[in-house]
């Protein structure tokens, strides 16, 4: 009746996941009740869990991402302590338990913190910088979303019931295979990953397609703002890189569920297969992550800069032609394989020339800067931290593309710092960075400045002090995901990675404590001009936080910098130009057709895991008569008669208008 | 579409090309879904790329068992050919229909086409069965492995064209030619004829250059 | 295990060559984060000495150096690359003094065999070769994943069932050294640290003798009961029945290794892992 699953699937002899679990769970338990009690329930149902509205689905993918951000934080905690005390000892976590933290840190870090945060920001940005009101596929856009809400909370049931994969976070085989790992752990892994994965591809088609095909009038390609690019490049890479994790896992999941042989020792299976095909989407991916990033550094450095982007031409032709050599550099995954010696440098090279797009990008923002009139916000902060960061995550990197040395530091903790640096260094400073940036369009009100400041320090210190001393043991031999080790020499630098560790996690506490101390002053942080950056870009052209429909009109784009362009001639003419006719808005009907097909695909995910094949069943099912019922609706659209529209607009225009007086002319 | 032309602003242009054509603003509903479908193929096509490639590597591997030459039916395939390459036809004919609202063509058109994708399934259901009766299922090597793998996810591809199919004449059955059950409808047809083509290339590649002993 | 202080004409190379790589991107590299950290500070807004220009927004004169100067460094490097890929190529002769010593390695589940074909002993985890000599490794797994790494002689490899891989070195001074696992391969990964003794060349045909006394015999019996997931302390040696072993290893004629033992169908229960504590 219930497959693999009993009782002994929940860890009781293991008190820190079951203390851990239970306390999440109790959490969320109090806040769902605070949610039905206070009578919230409707609000959340209708304004969030239903909602279409790119922005709303763009705020739960951060939120989703900040919370697996402090689960994989745990993690990370974790195992700086455990390597901090584990010379010639067991430390305090056994290996399976050990293996299993490992590999849900690098699985939850890449597939729900980084991912989410990414693919939130693009969405709740992409649409407003393009001028235009939706996604292209707004229904498809929360099922994306909810989908890649099933696999984190897939991830997250294998704490209590069951466990998680014990083979890093790409459970190569034949270790992840029947053989080696029986267990429950590599398909809970597996499986959120398929799940998740397929909510990750709708929305890179959804993006791809909203960039290429819904922008406003006269945004030509080349005045797209360079977050839109970097958006475009990042999507195609999805488009084309997940349909392979897709596969590769889903070849994985036939070696152990009906003992296919693609990557098993037996019947001719070839693991180095798996090694080819698992990297073919895994480089790609480290790029999906880095140039949204990218992106929103040109718009904070131009922003806070006071200046155009400089050289935004070539910006575009680096990230598109990263976009395309990413896809050709995989097997410096994997150069100490045997593969001769031609393959290894033709491979070594690919990798180093991506290195120049990404340096001409560095410098072209430091140009953008030379000349500029620089305001040290929390969002120029974090682009200038990761600036200074990241060339030396981009040196190491160069580093182990160069064959021989890669040699030696290939699987060594050098390769855990340089991937960390790039990582932490490239894409988390730079969803901080948009996360600062955006949070004004998205709420309406700004964040403390004192306490973004405080995080930025505490986290770019800490950074440095936990991973500068990685980069030394992998100097002195250490390889990645031990559990214990005997060697005295690492010893004193894993006592100072555990310290920059602590202050790491003050960091993120100053993140917390901003959103909590900003959220009580949010009277006096309100954002009535809907730019409080003085900004370029059309985002902040409407009001903070934007209407449904988020512009009364298509703004009509004359070039780059839209928006900037617009206020000056505002200035000139003082805003007084005749008021347009408002129209009538048709905007998609909220659905819950992506909530419901995630609960039946949770169902179905964690019924795959357990092998209890009649709930597979019903999974399929509900998953299908969900989209059918929304296939059968008669009215997917609602109207926003003109008056109301017209009422909207009227008082941002007003409120604008109001502010530019009040500062004299500027 | 009529594309305007207006002086390009210098400022923005630092090569001063000077004539910019104008973007006209988002693309109507039905160009959105259909460019959004073909996206969603490529994507699909890539997919089927990686089951190519993991068929190709493991060809040789058949680990004592048999060959590609000594199990598969050419004269099957051969009607499995037939019946996929002329239910594209029927499902052009379907959309040709529904395009011109004609209730009567489109439901036969889609009828045929299911009425083919069924007999082609069975056919191949039938292929499968056989040879894991004769003990060649994908268990035995990573030859077969990779056969099944490759032949089998066409096949579900097909299975779900099948279902959508269905719901397709039951929807225009129900609510008529809507607007969006027409681009649904395109939608469909797209995967149906991209199905085709994905056909084409595992005949070659398994059946046409596998074949031969 | 400090990869800058290399034992080995090929760990000599490998690190010449990431000291260089490093030193070559620095020259570039110290200089932009000087320039970024000093253009910041001088275009703060609150420096009225700065010059504010806001059109200063495109100079072909600049994206010139801009692409140049990345471009020029990957041409350099690249070149580094290309004749290091070649000259440190794992298979490639590393000449020594003295005949070449065989070495045929297998990992197993959580330990290092080393065969030892042509004096017909075998050891585990501890390796004991001549300095001078080159060294001709050959590597196969019994099981699953594992990549050989001795830190001080360079270069590490993969080992993978039904696979050979290949790898020369040459370990120049006579001491003990260390080696590892370099690739995550289950719950004992840790323990899969080995000796490296170095001594004379001519005291290894003594220590060969020594070895061959044993009175522990390696055939295909022990062999299987070798490869069970454990972990081992001590220092086995072994007198080799059959110089053929690692052949029928790396051809699967013994089949591979096997995975934890079930206690019972639900996920949690492996016996294997308990020997790793």
């Amino acid at each position: 009746m219930l497959g693999k699953l009993d009782w002994s699937a929940i860890p009781f002899d293991q008190p820190i996941p079951l203390v851990a679990g239970g306390v999440v769970l109790v959490g969320i338990l109090a806040v769902l009740g605070w949610v039905v009690v206070k009578g919230h329930l409707p609000y959340l149902w209708h304004e969030w869990i239903t909602s279409v509205d790119h922005k709303r689905i763009g705020v739960m993918y951060i939120l989703l991402a900040s919370v697996m951000l402090l689960r994989g934080g745990s993690d990370a905690i974790m195992m700086r302590i455990q390597q901090a005390v584990s010379y010639q000892s067991q430390g305090y976590l056994p290996p399976e338990h050990y293996n299993q933290i490992f590999s849900a840190h690098g699985t939850i870090m890449i597939f729900f913190v980084a991912m989410p945060f990414v693919i939130g920001l693009m969405n709740l940005v992409v649409p407003l910088q393009l001028g235009v009101r939706d996604v292209a596929f707004p229904t498809l856009n929360s099922v994306g979303f909810w989908l890649t809400a099933t696999g984190a909370l897939l991830v997250n049931v294998s704490l209590v019931v069951g466990e998680f994969a014990r083979t890093g976070w790409l459970a190569f085989p034949p270790l992840s295979g029947l053989t080696y790992s029986p267990g429950v752990g590599v398909d809970y892994y597996a499986w959120s990953l398929q799940i998740s994965g397929v909510g990750t591809l709708v929305a890179g088609i959804n993006l791809v397609t909203t960039v290429l095909k819904l922008r406003t009038r006269g945004m030509n390609y080349l005045r797209m703002p360079m977050f839109c690019w970097t958006t475009l490049a990042s999507n195609l890479l999805i488009v084309a890189a997940f349909p392979i994790l897709t596969a590769t896992l889903a070849m994985l999941l036939l070696d152990r569920y009906l003992g296919f042989h693609f990557f098993t020792n037996e019947a001719g299976g070839n693991v180095m297969m798996f090694m080819n095909l698992i990297w073919a989407w895994g480089h790609p991916e480290v790029y999906i992550l880095v140039l949204p990033a990218f992106g929103i550094y040109s718009e904070v450095v131009s922003t806070f800069s006071g200046k155009p982007l400089f050289g935004y031409r070539s910006m575009v032709l680096a990230t598109m032609a990263i976009c395309v050599i990413s896809f050709m550099v995989w097997l410096h995954h994997f150069f100490t394989m045997g593969a001769g010696p031609d393959v290894n440098a033709i491979f070594g090279i690919a990798s180093m020339i991506i290195a120049v797009p990404t340096g001409v990008k560095i410098y072209n923002w430091l140009f953008t800067m030379y000349g500029g009139r620089i305001r040290f916000a929390t969002p120029m902060l974090w682009s200038v931290g990761f600036m200074v960061t990241f060339i030396i995550g981009g040196l190491t990197g160069v580093l182990v593309a160069v064959p021989p040395a890669d040699f030696m530091l290939h699987n060594s903790m050098f390769l855990v710092a340089h991937f960390h640096n790039v990582i932490i260094g490239g894409v988390l400073f730079g969803a901080f960075a948009g996360f600062e940036y955006w949070f004004p369009k998205a709420f309406g009100f700004r964040l403390d400045e004192r306490w973004g400041k405080a995080a930025f320090w505490f986290t770019f210190t800490g950074f440095w002090i936990t991973f500068m001393p990685l980069y030394i043991v992998g100097m002195l031999g250490m390889t990645r995901r031990m559990q214990h080790y005997d060697v005295a020499a690492w010893r004193p630098w894993m006592f100072v990675a555990a310290i920059g560790m602590a202050v790491l996690t003050i960091g993120v506490v100053c993140q917390v404590m901003q959103l909590v101390v900003s959220i009580r002053n949010r009277e006096a942080l309100r954002d009535r001009t809907g730019d409080p950056w003085d900004g370029r870009s059309l985002e902040w052209a409407t009001s903070s936080p934007p209407p449904v429909f988020n512009f009364a009109f298509y703004p009509d784009v004359r070039g780059e910098d839209a928006y900037w362009e617009m206020k000056a001639k505002a200035k000139q003419q003082q805003f007084e130009h005749a008021e347009p006719e408002y129209q009538d808005i048709e905007m998609p009907r909220n659905s819950p057709t992506g909530f419901v097909c995630a609960f039946f695909a949770t169902i179905m995910g964690f019924a795959l895991i357990w092998h209890i094949w009649w709930m597979v069943i019903v999974g399929v099912i509900g998953a299908w008569a969900t989209f059918v019922v929304f296939a059968w609706r008669d009215h997917d659209e609602y109207v926003i008669p003109a008056a109301e529209v017209a009422r909207i607009d009227r008082a941002n225009l007003e409120e604008r208008r109001h502010l530019v007086s009040l500062a004299g002319t500027v | 579409m009529a594309i305007t032309a207006t002086a390009g602003h210098a400022h923005a242009d630092p090569h001063h090309i000077g004539l910019v054509v104008e973007h006209l603003g988002p693309a109507p509903k039905r160009i959105v879904t259909a460019y959004g479908f073909w996206v969603f193929l490529l994507s699909d096509i890539v997919m089927f790329s990686c089951f190519f490639a993991a068929y190709a590597v493991l060809v040789g591997q058949t680990a004592d068992g048999p060959k590609g030459s000594e199990i598969f039916e050419q004269r099957n395939v051969a009607i499995e050919t037939v019946c996929l390459l002329l239910s594209s036809f029927t499902c052009g004919m379907a959309s040709i229909a529904a395009d011109v609202r004609n209730r009567l063509w489109f439901y036969l058109g889609m009828a045929v086409t299911c009425v083919l994708g069924l007999a082609f399934l069975s056919i191949e259901f039938r292929e499968f069965a056989d040879l894991v009766s004769r003990g060649y299922g994908p268990s035995r090597s990573a030859f077969l492995t990779a056969f099944f793998s490759l032949v089998g996810c066409h096949g579900l591809h097909v299975s779900a064209g099948v279902l959508w199919l269905l719901t397709m004449m039951a929807q225009v059955f129900a609510k008529g030619f809507r607007a969006d059950i027409l681009r649904r409808m395109m939608c469909f047809a797209l995967f149906w004829h991209a199905l085709d083509i994905i056909w084409v290339a595992v005949f070659s590649v398994v059946y046409l250059l596998g074949g031969a002993p | 295990m400090n990869l800058l202080d290399p034992q080995g004409p090929v760990a000599v190379a490998n690190s010449t060559i990431l000291v260089d790589s490093v030193f070559i991107m620095l020259t570039i590299v110290v200089p932009t984060i000087v320039a970024i950290l000093g253009f910041a500070w001088w275009f703060r807004a609150s420096n009225p000495r700065a010059q504010y220009q806001p059109d200063f927004v495109y100079s072909g004169r600049v994206e010139m150096v801009v692409w140049a100067i990345p471009a020029l460094t990957i041409i350099l490097l690249g070149g580094v690359a290309w004749i290091g890929s070649h000259q440190l190529d794992p298979r490639a002769p590393v000449p020594g003094t003295g005949s070449p010593v065989r070495i045929q390695a297998v990992s197993l589940d959580w330990k290092w065999l080393f065969i030892y074909p042509d004096q017909r002993i075998a050891t585990v985890n501890s390796l004991t070769v001549p300095a001078g000599a080159e060294l001709n490794f050959q590597l196969t797994s019994s099981s699953v994943m594992n990549v050989f790494f001795i830190p001080q002689l360079g270069s590490m490899i993969y080992t993978m069932n039904g696979m050979v891989t290949r790898l020369n070195l040459r370990a120049d001074n006579e001491g003990k050294l260390q080696g590892l696992s370099a690739h995550f391969s289950g719950d004992g990964f840790p323990e899969m640290m080995f000796d490296v003794n170095v001594i004379s060349p001519l005291a290894f045909p003594d220590w060969v003798a020594t070895t061959a006394k044993s009175d522990q015999v390696l055939n295909e019996d022990s062999y299987k009961k070798l490869m069970q997931q454990s972990v081992e302390r001590g220092r086995p040696i072994y007198r080799l029945a059959d110089p053929r072993l690692f052949d029928m290893i790396a051809t699967q004629h013994i089949p591979p290794g096997p995975g934890p033992q079930l206690t019972s169908d639900a996920g949690r229960e492996h016996s294997g892992e308990h020997d790793a504590r």
